[in-house]
């Protein structure tokens, strides 16, 4: 797979000129997927998730849970709405994916979202989209304007007696917002606070009903699945994390840019012939394979490593957005990794104290060691403090900046240590 | 700024917004959006505004503003600024970029020229690592792969009044096939 990357054809992101646009689309076989399924009784919603199921798509946002499954967490219907809530929140530093399906390939989620209200029997699909994305929030807006002029969006859907409307909500600058509970509550048109779970959205979501919510990558997947079966999809890339993948690449690249391909690619290969190797000739220091919050790795630590989860999960890391993060070798590790906590900082909503104030005090522990005030005893003091941070908090976020800090500190230590005062040493 | 009133049309595209959703509550957002692209920010009177458009608390939508971070609490200058300085784009020398603009504009992260042309931010992540560094203007177009050359031509076209055109970034997979 690795010598014929050059001959994968994208399906996410196609190469065909105009697939934008809903004429286009449809003449490529775009939206029969949806009106099989709704037109043929083989196809019941049961039918659909276990498909998906079954395919094993693992969802695209960064946490990899098997999406078919979440969707079977929903309760039977009762009468009263029920909803799916599309996340374009992408916010995660290195992930600038999900703003090319809007581009390049809107109607594709647009029907996986379809399929998916279909499979949940859901009338209503809420699209967040980061308030910073107003150029593809705007065009986004107009496929999906399109689709209901073609009548694919609103009331009883190629004749089935299915309904299903789609509306568009623009975010206003807030990462917490793509953790799925923030984004509910911003939905709902508060701060973007998340909820502690239990209970979780299916059984109680947006407006207290059952919600489902999905990454937009994981979405467009979705009629590909339905149109070729969990078998084809099962046979890209490798059995634990199947599929094609959006890989972000960024960094100290020749060719930056979002490329896809199949799951399971050899990191090697994405940096040195996809990517077309590191800029100026200079050496591989580090990757961050996945957005900010996944663990750093050596260069050494990617050898004969491949990007999905039980491979990356070997290796000390995650598979997170596929946003990889590539450093050359005149980074310096320790202003990386202080932007990352100040980034964290930043972005903690502050709901709970061991995240707002414990990503202020690696900020500022790190704004020191930066500064060269920093003692070797702040290394240890910093990794104390991810133990008090991690899996204390409602959400995920105080997680997410502890990782890089225990994982950057413990793989580049020398490098951290050079940074500190040596009189400190022996005092800690 | 504009009389602190929504229009007939403003107030027609409010009702389509409520439409979206069953609370009032939930249009706060998109709301306050349509008062900043009228007004230019959402002062406290303008918060005041969108309370009482939607029959909302005044304490509820103070809330909503100052949780995010593209509401402007106040008057910017004409044209904001927003360089991402985060992860990817600083590894590609958005500091370097942040430098330099403040030295042609002289003035720091934060502040707004004399004659209220520019207001220069740092921001976080804006979605754009394979395009950078980069910036935003005005919660609008967004201006890729910076360099200094390019940073003045963006500077004089605003100074002129000329908002820089919307770049498409190409797949790169899509250009080797139609070499």
């Amino acid at each position: 797979m690795a010598q014929d990357w050059k001959d994968y054809e994208p399906v996410l992101l196609p190469n065909i000129p105009d697939i934008h646009k809903i004429d286009v689309y449809m003449e490529n076989g775009g939206y029969e997927t949806i009106k099989n399924v709704l037109e043929s009784d083989e196809w019941t919603p049961e039918k659909v998730t276990n498909e998906v199921k079954a395919a094993n798509l693992k969802g695209r946002g960064g946490a990899g849970f098997n999406a078919g499954l979440k969707w079977s967490f929903m309760p039977e219907p009762d009468g009263g709405p029920r909803y799916l809530a599309a996340n374009g929140d992408e916010s995660e530093p290195g992930t600038f994916k999900d703003r090319k399906i809007f581009e390049y390939n809107p109607h594709q989620f647009i029907e996986g979202a379809l399929i998916a209200s279909y499979a949940m029997t859901i009338d209503v699909v809420h699209v967040y989209i980061r308030g910073e994305y107003k150029s593809w929030i705007d065009m986004f807006q107009k496929a999906v304007d399109d689709a209901y002029e073609k009548g694919f969006l609103g009331k009883n859907i190629f004749g089935s007696g299915h309904s299903v409307d789609m509306y568009v909500t623009s975010g206003a600058g807030a990462y917490i917002c793509g953790e799925e509970t923030g984004m509910m509550e911003s939905l709902e048109g508060k701060r973007g606070y998340p909820r502690t779970k239990p209970p979780f959205p299916a059984q109680k979501g947006l407006w207290g009903r059952p919600t489902t919510i999905n990454n937009i990558e994981t979405l467009t997947n979705v009629p590909l699945i339905i149109k070729n079966g969990s078998d084809w999809f099962k046979n890209i890339g490798p059995d634990d994390h199947p599929g094609p993948i959006l890989y972000g690449i960024s960094g100290h690249v020749n060719k930056p840019g979002v490329y896809e391909l199949p799951s399971g690619m050899p990191i090697k290969t994405l940096i040195e012939e996809v990517a077309d190797g590191i800029r100026g000739g200079k050496k591989f220091k580090a990757l961050i394979p996945g957005g900010a919050s996944t663990p750093v790795l050596r260069a050494d630590m990617c050898e004969g490593v491949t990007m999905n989860a039980d491979s990356l999960r070997e290796a000390g890391t995650l598979m997170g957005t596929a946003g990889m993060v590539v450093m050359d070798e005149d980074t310096d590790m320790v202003e990386v990794l202080w932007r990352i906590t100040h980034f964290f900082h930043h972005e903690s909503c502050g709901q709970c104290t061991p995240c707002r104030e414990g990503t202020g005090w690696l900020e500022k522990l790190l704004l020191k060691i930066r500064e060269g005030r920093g003692e070797v005893k702040d290394l240890d003091l910093l990794l104390d403090l991810t133990t008090q941070m991690e899996g204390r908090t409602i959400c995920a976020l105080a997680d997410a900046a502890a990782w890089p800090v225990r994982n950057t500190i413990n793989r580049f230590r020398d490098e951290f240590e050079q940074r500190c005062k040596k009189t400190a040493h022996a005092l800690a | 700024m504009a009389e602190l009133k929504f229009d007939k049309e403003d107030l027609n595209e409010i009702e389509k917004i409520k439409a979206k959703y069953p609370t009032n509550k939930a249009a706060t957002l998109q709301v306050l959006w349509v008062a900043q692209r009228k007004f230019g920010n959402v002062k406290p009177e303008v918060q005041e505004l969108v309370a009482e458009t939607l029959d909302l608390p005044h304490s509820h939508v103070h809330g909503v503003a100052s949780f995010y971070t593209q509401y402007y609490k106040e008057e910017t200058g004409k044209f904001v600024l927003d360089v991402c300085t985060c992860l990817s784009c600083q590894l590609c020398g958005a500091y370097d970029i942040v430098d330099y603009i403040e030295d042609q504009l002289g003035i720091k992260l934060g502040e707004t020229t004399d004659d209220g042309m520019f207001t220069l931010q740092e921001v976080e992540c804006l979605g754009a690592c394979g395009y950078a560094p980069m910036m935003q203007i005005t919660n609008g177009v967004y201006v890729n792969n910076l360099d200094k050359e390019k940073v003045d031509n963006v500077l004089n076209d605003l100074k002129n009044g000329k908002m820089p055109a919307y770049e498409q970034m190409q797949l790169p997979q899509h250009e080797s096939t139609t070499e």
